[in-house]
């Protein structure tokens, strides 16, 4: 218990202080290294709270995909002057304000109605029942196959469009 | 307060990582780093189904962080590639540089 407390600690620590550089770093790829160690923290929390197949999940397709692939277009991008440049834009104190009431707002919010959320402790699990990942396969392929397939067909729009959108002449 | 963990906590640390994330795609001038942010909004909502799929002993939940994470790639993938051909046409990365259809 005391070992999940202060795991949870670390990992939120790990996922907000890289949210924070990711954000407020000069350099785009220290704010790409800064992201993968946010993404990363997002892994461990879903290890913490029992979500196997999607700790994986995160770690083959944040980590190994779509930060490849930022790392990718930070080489194709000349980003050299950009980082010698101004690095926020005029609004940023009124961004900065909206955001920070949002957070009040929302924090206020969660404390008043922190009752509500007392976590039960989880059932023990049946010794050979279905795993993480099975109880994951046998709700996506009955209940929710139609939206699945939606999701394939969208992927397939994603990559002709992303193929046409890095064509030589556009 | 501290001690066990409860979903309020992984709330706090969802709505906090979706502040920071939304704070940078409204406040940088970098079109990658925007991006980023982009994807750090999504994780911060994947945080929260995750922690209510725990809440109510649900897979459901868990089910629409995957959709998450692929709408999140596709973004990703039509995002760069727009902005790889918007660097080939205007020799910039920076959003308020970008002004073709301000008046």
């Amino acid at each position: 218990m005391l070992t999940d407390t202060l795991l949870f600690y670390f990992f939120a620590a790990v996922t907000l202080g890289g949210g924070i550089l990711t954000v407020t770093r000069k350099s785009a790829v220290h704010s790409a290294i800064a992201l993968i160690a946010s993404l990363l923290g997002v892994a461990g929390l879903f290890l913490l709270q029992q979500a196997e197949f999607l700790f994986a999940v995160q770690i083959v397709l944040y980590v190994g995909g779509i930060m490849v692939l930022f790392l990718f277009v930070i080489m194709l991008v000349n980003l050299e002057q950009a980082a010698h440049e101004r690095q926020f834009n005029k609004q940023w104190w009124l961004a900065l304000a909206c955001v920070l009431a949002v957070g009040a707002e929302v924090m206020y919010f969660l404390k008043k109605g922190a009752g509500a959320f007392r976590l039960a402790p989880a059932p023990a699990a049946a010794p050979g029942g279905p795993g993480n990942t099975q109880a994951i396969a046998d709700v996506l392929f009955s209940e929710y196959l139609l939206p699945f397939e939606i999701a394939s067909l969208l992927l397939l729009v994603a990559v002709v469009g992303s193929v046409i959108m890095a064509k030589k002449r556009i | 307060m501290l001690y066990p963990v409860t979903t309020v906590h992984y709330l706090v640390l969802s709505a906090a990582l979706l502040l920071v994330g939304t704070a940078g795609v409204l406040a940088r001038r970098n079109i990658v780093i925007i991006l980023m942010s982009i994807e750090l909004i999504l994780n911060a909502v994947n945080i929260n189904l995750i922690a209510f799929s725990r809440y109510f002993h649900s897979v459901n939940g868990q089910i629409f962080a995957i959709f998450v994470i692929t709408v999140a790639v596709a973004e990703a993938a039509v995002g760069l590639g727009i902005l790889i051909a918007l660097f080939r046409n205007k020799e910039t990365v920076q959003a308020d540089e970008i002004e073709l259809l301000k008046w």
